[in-house]
């Protein structure tokens, strides 16, 4: 992709948010292009959740701008965001464990049977399980019965739930936060094979993420957040562990590649 | 960069886009016959509902083999299935209650209320005095329906409590048990009224359709919709994620509030209904005979296998649950026991069934 020519999907300009004494975000950048995957690095503290909250609808901040294609939005609700096409991996994944992975998946935009019965609420199950397992699938999730209640899954298994739902439903900007602190080393390759998919199919994937490898290996492009700013942006290609590393604790102050 | 740089590569070429949003009609067809019913037969077979019903099957051969001809004659089925009709339709609402992880205390005082109400709006559209006894149906009508207004109206305090002021439902539900019965004490003095307009209790209270009692039929009717309701529609898929992760509901976009006022007013007027079938049967009001119907409910649902920790539950154990205590105490009668003996045994069945429901979940949580 060429960044000059493509309008970012999401952008946020100068969020302010403060706790309290505490400011989370002093004036933070953000892009996102559409169809890459970009990671949100940063040290603990650096505001890479708060940031990711306010794009998500969940926080409101206390001054600064968010576009959305191009034009200013008000995130006031995960429903707000959600309308617009962007879905959120949460880190405690939001899950009702009795229910199973389709209908995880399906939760709050379930699909009803036709004609009557339908108008009635009655729920169409099996086209649920169907398309919930062709979700799963394509998205390399190792979910054998998407009839299983999700508390019978394994860790790995409900992170791809997870990311299924949102993989599922995410049209333009999907958040993922520590999608791989749980997993052990096939299933975070599993959920990078996931982002790279969801990637390819035109979507933004906002990564963020403590594992610098791992990010080196999905991330097209790099933000780095420090005291709540955005101090460095890196290609995926040319970005290194030590570059990285550098930005985010202010040993390359400056050294802003864009 | 549309390929990655490290890591193992991507057949994205083989990948259909997931476009879940609309399922195409052909492969959902394909899927209906195979697994129609599954659904429910994994509500009924997935939690203790099997054995309790088992357990209840066991109560019935072992009483059937004592007095066969007292215990299975249809005098005795007849009088065990009215005695379940109000305690059934109490319990069918409470199981809604359950499942979102809460739980309804008012539900007698709601019936008693509802009854009051339903016979002196009767009373007072038939002339006052004992009029009301020969009131035609237009008068029997009205009353019905203030009564099941009053019942949802409770219902809907309750839920407003519960879910807009945050107030939990044990005590918001303990609140209104004694609000209703005391509301219903003040109206009537404290003294049962009677007056019930004899058609109504005719057709209502001791009318039959063919073999079957109209409260059985109106009971069984209920008890069917409402399961069908909970299994199978949407309503019933909010139900139990509300109660299993209220923010996960929350965060999916389902309006929670809303969604607990409703199952509560649902609660509230299947009280209101109770209180009309018992009108009906026991043409008074019954005040102060409904106290320990909340803990009869509950009993029954949890006895059923619906988990008090909320997500977890079957309609079916439900009816299960409301028909041991009420088989364990005709039985008794029957062999000769003192009936106080089936308290006993209740409660034995309740903490041991709660106990079953949390090994379960012990053994199914998987860190």
């Amino acid at each position: 992709m060429t960044e000059a020519r493509v309008a970012p999907i999401i952008e946020a300009r100068s969020i302010i948010k403060t706790y309290g004494h505490v400011q989370a975000l002093q004036g933070a950048d953000f892009t996102a292009y559409p169809g890459e995957v970009v990671a949100l690095i940063g040290d603990n503290g650096a505001g890479k959740s708060t940031l990711t909250k306010v794009i998500a609808g969940v926080i409101k901040p206390d001054s600064g701008e968010l576009l959305f294609e191009g034009n200013p939005v008000e995130m006031t609700s995960p429903l707000a965001a959600q309308k617009l096409g962007i879905e959120t991996v949460f880190q405690d994944l939001a899950l009702a464990p009795d229910l199973d992975g389709a209908a995880n998946v399906y939760l709050g935009r379930e699909i009803l049977k036709s004609g009557l019965l339908g108008r009635l609420g009655v729920l169409d199950k099996p086209a649920m399980k169907t398309e919930a397992t062709k979700v799963f699938v394509d998205l390399g999730v190792a979910i054998k019965d998407a009839g299983a209640a999700v508390a019978n899954l394994s860790g790995g298994q409900r992170q791809g739930v997870a990311v299924a739902r949102a993989a599922a439903w995410a049209r333009k900007v999907i958040i993922m936060d520590e999608p791989t602190a749980a997993l052990g080393v096939v299933q975070t390759e599993n959920v990078l094979n996931v982002i790279r998919r969801v990637r390819d199919q035109g979507v933004a994937v906002v990564l963020i993420s403590h594992n610098m490898p791992d990010v080196l290996k999905v991330a097209d492009r790099i933000e780095v957040l420090r005291l709540g700013r955005r101090v460095a942006t890196f290609k995926g290609s040319e970005a290194t562990i030590e570059s990285l590393v550098g930005a985010m604790t202010g040993a390359l102050d400056g050294d802003l590649v864009r | 960069m549309s390929t990655p740089p490290i890591g193992p590569p991507t057949p994205a070429s083989e990948q259909a886009p997931p476009t879940p949003t609309q399922p195409k009609a052909g492969t959902a067809a394909t899927d209906v016959q195979r697994s129609s019913g599954a659904g429910l037969r994994k509500a009924v077979l997935g939690s203790n509902t099997l054995w309790i019903f088992l357990a209840l099957i066991v109560i019935i051969a072992v009483f059937g083999a004592l007095k066969p001809t007292a215990f299975l004659g249809s005098y005795d089925i007849k009088t065990i299935f009215i005695n379940a009709s109000v305690a059934l339709l109490l319990s069918v609402g409470m199981t809604f209650v359950i499942i979102t992880a809460g739980i309804d205390l008012s539900v007698g005082s709601i019936l008693v209320m509802s009854g009051v109400i339903a016979l002196k709006v009767m009373t007072a559209v038939a002339g006052g005095g004992s009029a009301s006894s020969g009131a035609g149906w237009g008068t029997i009508v009205i009353g019905i329906l203030a009564g099941l207004g009053v019942g949802a109206g409770w219902g809907v305090i309750n839920g407003v409590l519960i879910a807009r002021l945050k107030i939990p439902p044990l005590i918001v539900t303990l609140g209104t048990f004694g609000m209703a019965l005391g509301a219903s004490d003040v109206l009537t003095g404290g003294v049962d009224i009677g007056g019930v307009p004899t058609k109504f209790s005719a057709a209502v209270g001791a009318g039959t359709v063919g073999p079957v009692p109209t409260m059985v039929l109106i009971a069984g009717i209920v008890t069917i919709v409402l399961g069908l309701v909970l299994h199978l529609t949407r309503f019933g898929r909010y139900t139990y994620a509300v109660g299993s992760n209220t923010e996960a509901a929350r965060r999916a976009g389902i309006n929670v509030d809303r969604h607990l006022i409703k199952v509560y007013a649902l609660s509230g007027l299947l009280s209101g209904l109770g209180g009309l079938l018992s009108l009906a049967y026991f043409t008074t009001t019954t005040i102060s005979g409904h106290t320990t119907d909340n803990l009869t409910a509950i009993s029954a649902v949890v006895i059923g296998g619906t988990s008090l920790f909320g997500g977890v539950g079957a309609m079916f154990g439900t009816v299960v649950g409301v028909f041991i205590p009420v088989v364990l105490a005709s039985g008794l009668v029957i062999v000769g026991l003192q009936s106080f003996w089936q308290q006993v045994m209740i409660g034995a069945i309740l903490i041991a069934a709660v106990y079953f429901d949390q090994l379960r979940r012990r053994a199914k949580s998987r860190p």
